[in-house]
């Protein structure tokens, strides 16, 4: 075990994944000598040569359409977009080719990319660098999507999302990738499994990425009020794997959905709907939800008013308990 | 067919040739035969044929105007950066080095024009007649930009590199549709997009580009080089001069000094006019360099060396004009010396102005989403509002 930052998590698994395979590419804006805007990259194209660190030009649908073109010819590029909301430009490539050319080809062009995605809010910044794009991904058919919360997942989901031969979309919580934590010798969990990430009893909450310190934060503190949460990290969010929510439902009875995403046709709506067909009959009280609001992201002055905190998750927790 | 399994990529280990060595030098380019300039870096006037005649009317007293716009502007772009170390601001993207570029385009638009600006635009902005205080509210995060765009006839700031030149090119379209193009120059209008030379990558610069062509629009794209898009050096965009691109889109591109603001001022008068009179579109390159870090929160000394840096103060864009004013023009220095009293009481209006600033109130994240709000959005806001009441308004 040693203990990092979570973006220095990513970098190591970046490196380990480069070590391992002379043909895992890392290409993007600035991350070449400046090691990235959130320095991920920091050290790489020193250590692997611009041949394999790939400072490009300014444009999104250049990165991702030419790293599909790579991947045809054999490599697997994993691309940093440099914040969640200059995504946009590359998305056409991401839907019309990254996520169709496997189904198109009939399994004979795999396109192994992986797009790392800074996301979510918190960090005081202004417009464009505080968005949760993820549902409008995991709503395309032929893409992964994941979501790390930790040091520990950062290292190992990365290097599992770079040996996928899927196309990953790998979202990162950009406010924690200072917070330290442990990471493991060997990868804690398959890429797209959910954990369960604090045991309880009375409610479960479901979430993913930078919301998980949050909910794990709210349970410490309902369990000085005496309510026990059971908290699960997500982690991968197409596909879902709701197994362990299912089966924690089936215990609390009651489940709270989080997420800093609009919840409108969101990821949390589908966890929502999904768990009340499996559990209708277990179920004490209606799947709520805590998520950001449906309006475009504030000024980062009202960022703390949209986005939940402990005490949204909470009182969303009482209201799940009251019913 | 090579099989790509057995790639083996080249050892960066190995030696530095000189070639790496070079390639860590960059912005050392002089801008090149067709660089258009007026006012040398040595503060001396040169005639430029095809340009010279566009600032015929300018004397000493404009001269004095632009550079004490010059001045002002660099004077609280000095303030927002200090704002932003002493967590007044999120953030503050500086213009140091570009408000000759800056100045020189925004004093040749008249009222009628549109601009639609890039991030880095305070100097247009000034000359839009927009406060400076009114760019506070982005980067401290109580708006996303507080001045009426359509009144101001200036654009909300566009962070998503390249989007602008499209809404720039539609808007120029308008104004073509409507019949304000090639007719009375007391109406004509023209349309000024800004962007940077990492924009011109990006496909919506190109589409852009095509677009305008298509349509004759009135827009002139006015691209600052400031020599990087953030780390990466214009190299890495280019492999021409980014003014030679116009012709391959059909349309003429001009490269400018753009530290010299006599050369832009002529060289934006020129574009816009050709844009009024139904020649459009056009392309202006602005040759500048980006003097200070790309926002407060980069460091540039991970990505550039600082003797390019000294390389470029020796062309400074004021101090030229100040070299020309007193020595050419006799100038005295009570000039220079209202003027930096001037300049100090602006950064101390800003400053104060941004100390003062209320924060929004959590409505404002429900507000102006919609023409027509949904019942669901009201409930939001509804419920969200009560909920925050309820801690007294203190969350
Ligand atoms: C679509 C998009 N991708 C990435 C970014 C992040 N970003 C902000 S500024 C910048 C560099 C822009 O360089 P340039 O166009 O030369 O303008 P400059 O900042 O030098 O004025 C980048 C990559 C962005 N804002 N939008
Ligand atoms: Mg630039």
């Amino acid at each position: 075990m040693t203990t990092m930052t979570l973006a220095k998590a990513l970098n190591s698994g970046l490196r380990a994944a480069m070590e391992q395979d002379p043909r895992v590419l890392v290409m993007g804006e600035d991350v070449g000598k400046l090691g990235g805007v959130f320095r991920v990259t920091d050290g790489l194209a020193k250590d692997f040569g611009e041949q394999r660190v790939l400072d490009t030009p300014l444009s999104e649908s250049g990165i991702i359409g030419t790293a599909v073109g790579l991947a045809i010819r054999g490599f697997r590029p994993v691309c940093e977009i440099q914040f969640d909301g200059f995504v946009f430009p590359g998305y056409d490539q991401i839907v019309s080719q990254l996520a169709k050319l496997r189904f198109r080809s009939q399994g004979k062009v795999p396109v192994p990319v992986v797009v790392r995605i800074p996301f979510g809010g918190g960090i005081g910044a202004v417009e464009h660098h505080s968005e949760s794009p993820e549902s409008l991904f995991a709503h395309v058919a032929g893409l992964k999507v994941v979501a790390c919360s930790n040091p520990d997942d950062a290292h190992w989901m990365i290097r599992q999302a770079i040996a996928s031969d899927d196309p990953v979309i790998f979202f990162e919580p950009k406010r924690r990738y200072w917070e330290k934590g442990e990471v493991s010798e060997s990868a804690p969990a398959g890429l797209y499994s959910s954990r369960v990430v604090r045991a309880g009893t009375d409610v479960t909450v479901a979430c993913y990425g930078p919301l998980v310190k949050t909910c794990l934060e709210a349970a410490s503190a309902a369990e000085s009020e005496g309510r026990s949460l059971e908290v699960i990290d997500l982690r991968s969010l197409s596909p879902l794997d709701l197994d362990p929510v299912v089966a924690s439902v089936r215990r609390t009875g009651r489940l709270v959905v989080a997420s800093e995403a609009p919840s409108e046709s969101s990821v949390t709506s589908e966890v929502a709907a999904r768990v009340q067909e499996e559990c209708f009959h277990t179920l004490e009280a209606p799947v709520l939800r805590v998520t950001g609001f449906d309006t475009p992201y504030p000024p980062s002055r009202l960022e703390e008013d949209y986005l939940p905190d402990l005490d949204r998750v909470l009182d969303v927790v009482d209201r799940s308990l009251e019913f | 067919m090579s099989d790509p399994q057995s790639w083996v990529p080249t050892d960066p280990g190995s030696a530095p040739t000189r070639e790496h060595v070079l390639s860590g030098l960059h912005g050392l380019d002089e801008g090149g035969p067709e660089l258009v300039q007026l006012l040398t870096p040595e503060g001396l006037r040169v005639d430029d044929e095809r340009f010279g005649g566009r600032v015929a009317d300018v004397g000493v007293e404009e001269l004095k105007g632009y550079y004490r716009d010059m001045v002002l502007v660099r004077r609280f772009d000095r303030e927002g950066n200090a704002l932003q170390r002493q967590g007044e601001l999120g953030i503050w993207v500086p213009l140091l080095g570009q408000e000759a570029a800056q100045i020189g385009a925004g004093r040749a638009l008249t009222s009628r024009d549109m601009v639609f600006p890039s991030y880095r635009e305070h100097g247009v902005a000034w000359c839009r007649g927009i406060d400076p205080t009114a760019l506070l509210g982005i980067f401290r995060g109580t708006d996303h930009g507080s001045w009426d765009p359509l009144e101001a006839r200036f654009h909300l700031y566009t962070i998503v590199i390249g989007n602008q030149c499209l809404n720039a090119t539609g808007y120029a379209m308008g104004q073509k549709f409507e019949g304000r193009v090639g007719g009375d120059s007391e109406t004509d209008e023209a349309t000024m997009c800004f962007f940077g030379d990492g924009a011109t990558s990006q496909g919506d610069v190109h589409e852009g580009f095509v677009w305008a062509a298509a349509f004759d629009a009135p827009v002139v794209f006015y691209c600052q080089n400031n020599q990087w898009a953030i780390s990466v050096p214009l190299e890495k965009q280019t492999r021409v001069p980014l003014f030679q691109r116009a012709r391959g889109y059909g349309f003429p591109g001009v490269r400018v000094d753009g530290n010299d603001v006599l050369a832009c001022l002529a060289v934006s008068r020129w574009a816009l006019e050709e844009c009024r009179t139904g020649n459009g579109p056009v392309l202006v390159e602005a040759f500048t360099y980006r003097m200070d870090a790309h926002t407060t929160s980069d460091d540039p000394s991970r990505y550039r060396l600082a003797d390019e840096l000294e390389l470029w103060k020796l062309k400074d864009p004021i101090e030229r004009v100040r070299v020309h004013l007193v020595r050419e023009l006799g100038v005295g220095s009570e000039f220079f010396d209202s003027v930096q009293e001037e300049s100090d009481a602006l950064a101390a209006r800003f400053r104060a102005f941004c100390l003062a600033m209320p924060d929004p109130g959590p409505e404002r994240m429900f507000s102006e989403v919609y023409a027509d709000r949904s019942a669901r959005l009201e409930a939001q806001q509804a419920d969200y509002l009560a909920y925050h009441a309820s801690f007294g308004g203190e969350r």
